[in-house]
């Protein structure tokens, strides 16, 4: 199966613009394993968060998908086009990834 | 940016965690580091259940039947110092986090119990329903909120220990959201990063246990012990496809309501495998490395499921009772489209556990001044093979005991932070070039398929001599300058850095498995099957110049195990 992934990129400072990839993969794979591919097959430098690995446990892969909030590790690819994007309401930090850590657990760095 | 802490510890999981909890108890400053968010990476967050201690609560116990299953599943390389440090103070970590609220599942009045393979008795409490892990991180993130002097810092990964003439007295690490170089002085360091799984192509990690702890440990001149025993985990989900859960979960169906292992042609094979022993349960007749053995020989025979692995078949368990053990989890199970009562799962050896690690004393201490370790992250009280339900058990008991180690030694010496030391690891951050032409993230992928392949569970000279050959010219091809790609979260310069380290843990695994020319616990050689006794010795490891020096040892056991 084939699905083409949308996606939101770019860091603060920069005009977003939307890159599209290509995906096969098979069926019940997650967001989460098509981006992983991406990286794996295609495109490196593409930046989104995770810990844990499809298991649903790190809470850190949460991000928009067509529209809504969601996990990439238990949302499924399916078949046509699917939009990714950052969270809306968390700090950019680059591509897929935002700041999701509590204040207190950062370092305040401005680059 | 430069930080300043009487302890830094890198690694924030159950050891971790516990660590800087008790070194905040004793008067320290602590800083808390991790590449990922706080208590959200690392193994401790996917633990779904068991946690062995020996309570009492549903039979009577004591911490010494416990360290005679430990060594026993050891297979005679256990510590039995640090072994029994686990089984001895287990209890009290237990009932402590009881104390924070953790919600250790009850029977009737008393914390429940389960049998899990290998233990003589009901021992492994847990979190319902195969929550286990999250609860445990949250609790003690908790905990560490509202401790004093406590500073938490996520997304910060760090790249090098410094070591000022022989003592290490800080660490330079990698800012991920912005890019910035870290420098932190600490009076002591412990190493809490965890295990090696993310070596392997099928692992149950978290994607930042690639061994970066070892990496440190060694280039810091610390040494490595029993570093070829990876434990594998027999029954990792295998198929169909299945997200949003762990692939150990099968575990606590098993320990819950039994579960049957099949070959293609429907048999149960577990009996033609076992030794008889009085840990057989019934629901439970093989420890890991025997259940491993098992399935990967029937499947070698041509007896494998079409995914290459076993069937786990829940077929004879009513509906009624599996909704009443796993309600939750069965409804998870059915949007992925997998009905137990109608269907087997397929299920095969995943890495999940790495016994080997840094080497250390009673207190924690490694052989380097101002350096600690624990969790997993340390080798040796494990052995050959850990029993199951002791890591979480570890962590919480190794964690704390190298914090107030850590804070005791923090307060006994002074800082001999050296912006000089620290330069090396600063300089090689600041070489990275612009260039993602070499697809990093396909070479660690590479990495983890050569791993599985030839330095998996069953080894032979011949595939582990050309594991070492392919891990050289990696490193070769990898360079000694690191890339990058952007600023913030440079997924290019991580990849890099991760490579840098995985390559040399990976060396370190196959390298004292070549040597080790026998078959014990989860190092199976096919070349050289069954134990030999005169292999009843540990294996040290080190950095020497460009090389390793192997060492050996006689384990440092007093009892003969039951």
């Amino acid at each position: 199966m084939k699905t083409k992934l949308e996606i939101k990129r770019g860091a603060p400072g920069e005009t977003p613009h939307v890159q599209t990839y290509d995906v096969k993969f098979e069926a019940g794979q997650s967001v989460l394993d098509g981006l992983r591919m991406i990286r794996r097959d295609t495109d490196e430098t593409l930046a989104f968060r995770f810990a844990c690995i499809n298991a649903n446990a790190c809470k850190e892969c949460m991000m928009v998908i067509d529209g809504d909030i969601d996990y990439a590790c238990t949302t499924r690819l399916k078949e046509g086009v699917m939009k990714l994007s950052p969270l809306p309401k968390k700090a950019l930090v680059r591509d897929l990834v935002t700041e999701i850590a509590p204040p207190d657990e950062r370092l305040k760095i401005t680059p | 940016m430069h930080l300043e802490t009487d302890v830094l510890i890198i690694g924030a999981g159950g050891a971790g965690m516990y660590a800087a909890l008790e070194a905040a108890k004793a008067g320290a400053s602590v800083i808390i580091a991790d590449r990922s968010l706080i208590g959200r990476g690392g193994a401790t967050v996917m633990a779904q259940m068991t946690v062995a201690a020996a309570l009492g609560e549903r039979a009577p116990d004591s911490w010494e039947y416990h360290l005679s299953d430990t060594l026993a599943a050891g297979r005679g390389l256990c510590n039995e110092d640090l072994a029994r440090l686990v089984c001895e103070d287990g209890p009290h970590r237990i009932r402590e986090m009881d104390a924070w609220k953790v919600g250790w599942a009850r029977d009737g009045e008393h914390i429940a119990q389960v049998q899990a393979p290998g233990h003589d008795r009901p021992r492994c409490v847990y979190v319902d329903v195969l929550s286990t892990g999250p609860a445990v991180s949250k609790t003690l993130r908790t905990q560490l909120i509202h401790a004093p002097d406590i500073k938490r810092v996520g997304d910060l990964a760090i790249v090098d220990l410094v070591v000022e003439d022989g003592i290490v007295c800080g660490a330079v690490a990698h800012h991920m959201p912005t890019g910035t170089p870290v420098t932190i002085a600490a009076k002591s360091v412990i190493i809490a990063t965890g295990g090696l799984t993310r070596l392997y192509r099928r692992n149950s990690a978290s994607s930042n246990m690639g061994g970066d702890g070892y990496a440190l440990a060694l280039r810091a001149g610390a040494e490595l012990i029993d570093m070829e025993f990876v434990q594998f985990f027999p029954i990792g989900h295998l198929a169909p496809r299945l997200v949003g859960m762990d692939p150990i979960m099968w575990d606590p169906f098993r320990y819950k309501l039994g579960g049957k292992l099949l070959n293609a042609n429907m048999r149960e094979f577990e009996d033609d495998y076992a030794t008889k022993d009085k840990r057989s349960d019934g629901n439970y007749v093989l420890t890991r490395d025997l259940a491993t053995y098992a399935i990967t020989s029937e499947v070698a025979a041509g007896r494998g499921s079409p995914a290459g692995g076993a069937y786990l078949s829940f077929q004879h368990v009513p509906e009624d009772v599996l909704r009443k053990n796993f309600g939750p989890v069965i409804d998870k199970l059915a949007a992925n489209g997998i009905d137990l009562t109608k269907q087997n799962i397929e299920v095969a050896p995943i890495a999940h556990y790495h016994m080997g690690g840094v080497r250390v004393d009673t207190q924690m201490r490694t052989g380097v001044d101002g350096l600690f370790a624990c969790g997993e992250a340390i080798g040796g009280s494990n052995g050959a093979n850990r029993l199951s339900g002791n890591a979480i058990t570890e962590a919480f008991v190794f964690g704390a005991l190298a914090g107030v180690e850590a804070a005791k030694y923090a307060k006994a010496n002074t800082s001999v932070w050296s912006a000089k030391a620290a330069a090396p690891a600063l300089d090689l951050l600041g070489s990275a070039v612009k260039d993602s032409s070499h697809n990093l993230a396909e070479r660690v992928v590479a990495l983890q398929a050569l791993m599985a392949d030839k330095v998996g569970p069953f080894r032979t000279d011949a595939k582990l001599a050309e594991a070492i050959v392919e891990i050289d010219a990696m490193i070769a091809e990898l360079g000694t300058r690191p890339v990058s790609s952007a600023a913030a979260f440079d997924t290019v310069l991580l990849d890099w850095l991760d490579l840098r380290n995985m390559l040399l843990v990976a060396k370190s695994v196959a390298v004292p498995a070549r040597a080790r020319t026998e078959s014990r616990g989860a190092h199976q050689r096919d070349d050289y099957p069954g134990l030999d006794a005169a292999w009843t010795i540990n294996q040290t490891l080190s950095l020497q110049g460009e090389g390793f020096k192997l060492d050996r040892l006689v384990p440092n056991a007093k009892r003969v195990a039951a």
